[in-house]
């Protein structure tokens, strides 16, 4: 008998013991599905040396970073600075650019995701990544939740209900979606669909939570949820923020990286870089000399 | 003056749009007011009898099933294989991709092409392979003559498939190939209207089959037999000299358009209930 399917074996007389158990009918314990299960509690991104050349451009210029474990990371910066690009590297979007060249490392949990050979769904599950501008999939509230478990394997229907409703449940969107879960998602509102989008990008189970100026188009009200949202979320996931508004990152931030022109200007503690930022730029952008 | 031009066109758009009207109209009524007199139930329910092309007794089933056997396994196989050439041309190909360009181009110029081009083409390969005309033929040839179609309408809409949900997609752990129930379902209106129009050039379509399909008073029961179809059927009671099956040829018609008409409503009903899905 093979490893996997001794493995597999193994899970499922677990499988059938668990949901037989009187264990848990009682606490109805919302539990990942093994696929997702983490391997060790902390997560760790490591960035050294990352050059990325598109085309003939410096995009990102020698970039050394070290984003902490379980903690809101803001990347600040005038427009055009290398904020996203940085971002979509993380988990290697980046790679349908055109003409896109990425050399030095960007290690995860130890292992380099640019030159290892590890797969790159596996990857962008861990690494949950939520736009600018909220983007449903264009299917029902409930399939676009179950859409993700469904392409990694998980098509127990029983499951899947607890799953939709456990993450609809995190990202405060179920009392407003339980009656209608069958109606497209294209008629949430635009506050509700990135919440939408951020429970999607949760029932994978991401170690990582990558937002790309995710309040930017978002009512105030919206965005606060939001905001709201993600300092709940840092129990369990590293939040990686890129913004536009600094009094957003003045409020949320635990770590802020200031970057200019593709180089990291400064980084460090959110109270450090607000209170008292070393650079002559970040002084400067801080004061709102540019933006 | 401004408000004369624009009066003066409005009243041109409305003249267009009655010219337009004006020829449906005059189509359907010749139709009607000449096959309503060799309407019957035996013409839909019945297969050709004895005397049946000189005016006997017996209607045209045979044109009937046979246009919908013709189409329908057409349409069918032409899904499956244009779906997939619209989904490698715009989510494994590049924008700027050489092969998608020579790709839309091919299809453009297979557009153009008529359809005797089709069956004369496909009647050389059945006389050098040694096969006669048949269901088989017919089905073969119409689906060829509707892949074009289906790729280039879908590839228009499939086109402007917004590059931020193949994002989304991706960043959930998809593969490319994953994303075709997501891609299906954002452009499932442009597949209905592929389809539409398809099937209303297969039905109508009466040079594709005549050396492919041929001509028969019965239903084929088997591929390898050949069958008659609905607009082979009013081309062959038309060139008749005898005024009774000439009207028949207009029942014929009236047949065929009744089809199209019901097959149009039906894929609006379609149409509108696969896209509520679909993101603005």
């Amino acid at each position: 008998m093979s490893l996997k399917s001794s493995a597999n074996s193994i899970y499922n007389q677990y499988n059938e013991w668990w949901e037989s158990s009187a264990l848990r009918r009682q606490v109805k314990i919302f539990r990942p599905d093994y696929k997702f299960i983490r391997k060790s509690e902390e997560s760790e991104l490591m960035v050294e040396n990352l050059n990325v050349h598109i085309k003939n451009n410096h995009i990102l210029k020698d970039i050394n970073l070290s984003i902490p474990d379980k903690k809101i990371t803001c990347i600040i910066g005038p427009s055009g600075c290398g904020k996203s690009t940085l971002l979509k590297t993380f988990n290697r979007l980046i790679d349908s650019v055109e003409g896109v060249k990425l050399d030095g490392k960007v290690l995860i949990d130890g292992e380099d995701i640019i030159h290892s050979g590890q797969e790159i769904t596996e990857l962008r599950r861990k690494m949950g990544l939520i736009s600018q501008r909220p983007c449903p999939l264009p299917m029902s509230i409930f399939e676009n939740i179950a859409y993700g478990c469904r392409i990694h394997g998980i098509r127990n229907r029983r499951k899947l209900n607890m799953i939709v409703q456990h993450y609809l449940k995190s990202s405060g969107l179920w009392e407003e979606v339980k009656d209608r879960l069958r109606s497209p998602a294209a008629r949430l509102s635009i506050g509700q669909q990135q919440r939408l989008c951020l429970a999607r990008s949760l029932a994978v189970e991401p170690q990582f939570i990558l937002a790309d100026e995710a309040t930017s188009a978002l009512d105030p009200i919206s965005s606060k949820i939001i905001e709201d949202l993600f300092v709940k979320l840092k129990a369990n996931y590293s939040i990686i923020m890129v913004t536009h508004t600094l009094h957003q990152a003045l409020r949320i931030a635990d770590y802020v990286v200031f970057m200019y022109l593709g180089e990291i200007i400064e980084a460090g503690d959110a109270q450090q870089i607000f209170n008292n930022p070393q650079h002559e730029l970040t002084k400067k952008y801080l004061s709102g000399a540019f933006s | 003056m401004k408000f004369f031009i624009e009066k003066l066109m409005r009243v041109l758009m409305i003249l267009s749009l009655l010219l337009v009207f004006g020829f449906v109209f005059s189509i359907v009524f010749t139709i009607f007011s000449k096959g309503w007199s060799a309407m019957s139930w035996d013409m839909i329910t019945k297969l050709p009898g004895g005397g049946f092309y000189i005016g006997k007794e017996g209607g045209f089933l045979n044109a009937i099933v046979g246009s919908l056997y013709i189409v329908g396994a057409s349409t069918l196989l032409g899904l499956l294989i244009s779906i997939p050439v619209v989904f490698y041309l715009n989510i494994y190909l590049k924008k700027k991709s050489k092969l998608a360009y020579v790709t839309r181009l091919a299809y453009d110029v297979l557009f153009g092409v008529p359809s005797i081009v089709y069956g004369a083409f496909a009647f050389t390969i059945m006389v050098y392979l040694g096969v006669k005309a048949s269901l088989l033929g017919g089905i073969i040839v119409v689906t060829l003559l509707i892949i074009p179609i289906f790729v280039r309408s879908m590839d228009e809409v499939a086109k402007e498939f917004p590059r931020e949900i193949l994002d989304a997609t991706y960043s959930l752990g998809a593969t490319r190939l994953e994303t075709i129930r997501v891609v299906v379902r954002q452009i499932a209106p442009g597949i209905a209207t592929a389809t539409l129009l398809s099937i209303g050039r297969a039905i109508g379509d009466a040079a594709a089959v005549i050396f492919t399909a041929g001509y028969t008073d019965s239903i084929p029961t088997s591929l390898s037999q050949p069958v008659a179809t609905l607009p082979l059927a009013v081309f062959f009671q038309l060139s008749s000299p005898i005024a009774e099956v000439q009207d028949r040829a207009y029942a014929a018609a009236l047949v065929l358009t009744v089809i199209v008409l019901i097959l149009s409503l039906l894929g609006r009903y379609f149409t509108n209930r696969f896209s509520k899905n679909k993101l603005k």
